[in-house]
């Protein structure tokens, strides 16, 4: 076992103390301490460890999802402002996934869901169905479509 | 308010137009909580209090606590980040718990699960 | 004139957040079913939160943002063990 298993972990508990109290010397020494037994306990978990192969690509996906918030929370708005009910169709979707890696549908799964206007409900590992639900269904393509190639391509790049 | 007086104005602007946009899409967020028609629609609406109103309200207190103490202060985007990780997965856990709930019951709207799994059989009492 | 600017933006954000902890204390009791209730209760705390955030800009004062990040913490939990409840009807397994 090595002296700093998770450093990505160790970092942003030491960044996450230091916002909470101060950018001191002090507080990056104590701050320090509680990361290292921090990722020492985690190393006990024995947790599957993500490996990222592009890191370059992740202000990319960062961009993206931002973006793609900004225009859902717009259509909600509208959706619950002008209370469509009748042309507005919201359905259950199934979409078949080639991602496998479970930090990467992690990641994808977060997406889904904090955007406004489609979440993810389950998944099957085995054959990778996804069902998802999708406030306003218009178009079952698209938003297989949006799923595949703007969310999923990426991730595949990122993590396989 | 005294201590907001040597605010600039640009500032004052900035922090209000946040907490205003904030405030507004987590209220619209409720709207629309309360008055969609199904379960599986509403799980939809409070994703927008959680995602850009809690941003916008997070960002005003950030400029505010900076050009008031005159120094960087933004412990508040940890509430953002926090806020932003864990809502996903409690609606996650929500929409599978409601599906599990009306697949016990049989609701015709809802589709058979994709999990391999078998269902077990329905003898959950309702609600 | 900032400090005008602020107070009546502060007014309707409380306003604001006010009624959306109203609408969503509403659904809690309306139901209809409890999975409705508990993402009641999710919508309630987020918006709490919210507020306590703003009251710490009215006020000038850090405290409140420590109680934002524990309402926060805690609000997570809680939802977390009751959507497990609805699944399993229990909590501890």
């Amino acid at each position: 076992m090595s002296v700093l298993p998770y450093p990505l972990l160790s970092a942003s508990l030491l960044l996450m103390w230091m916002t909470l109290n101060s950018f001191s010397i002090g507080h990056f020494v104590l701050g320090s301490i509680i990361a290292l037994f921090a990722s020492w306990a985690m190393a006990a978990l024995r947790p599957h460890r993500p490996r990222i192969r592009r890191w370059h690509l992740l202000p990319q996906l960062l961009g993206i999802v931002l973006y793609d918030i900004i225009r859902s929370n717009i259509a909600v708005v509208s959706i619950i402002l002008t209370g469509r009910t009748t042309r507005r169709k919201s359905d259950f979707l199934t979409i078949h996934l080639d991602l496998k890696d479970t930090t990467a549908l992690a990641i994808l799964a977060v997406i889904l869901t904090a955007t406004p206007g489609s979440a993810w409900l389950e998944y099957n590992s085995v054959d990778g169905t996804l069902l998802m639900h999708v406030l306003d269904l218009v178009d079952d393509d698209a938003w297989t479509d949006l799923v595949k190639n703007r969310y999923e391509k990426l991730l595949m790049e990122i993590f396989e | 308010m005294n201590h907001a007086a040597e605010l600039p104005l640009w500032a004052a602007i900035a922090v209000a137009a946040f907490l205003v946009m904030g405030a507004a899409l987590a209220l619209i967020g409720a709207i629309g909580f309360f008055r969609l028609a199904t379960f599986y629609e509403r799980l939809h609406a409070p994703t927008l209090g959680t995602s850009w109103g809690t941003g916008g309200v997070v960002m005003a207190s950030m400029i505010f606590f900076t050009m008031i103490g005159g120094r960087p202060v933004i412990h508040e985007i940890l509430i953002g980040i926090f806020i932003s990780i864990t809502t996903p997965v409690t609606l996650m856990l929500l929409a599978r718990a409601a599906l599990y709930r009306d697949r016990a019951e049989n609701d015709p709207l809802v589709p058979p699960s994709v999990a391999s799994s078998n269902f077990p059989p329905a003898d959950e009492s309702k609600s | 004139m900032s400090v005008t600017i602020l107070y009546w933006a502060l007014t309707a954000t409380h306003v604001m957040l006010s009624i959306a902890m109203a609408l969503a204390v509403f659904r809690m009791i309306r139901g209809p079913r409890a999975q409705d209730r508990v993402l009641g209760l999710d919508t309630l705390y987020v918006n709490s939160m919210l507020l306590l955030v703003t009251f710490g800009i009215g006020s000038g004062r850090t405290i409140y943002f420590e109680a934002a990040l524990i309402i926060g913490m805690l609000g997570f939990v809680a939802t977390v063990a009751l959507a497990k409840f609805l699944m399993r009807g229990e909590v501890i397994e």
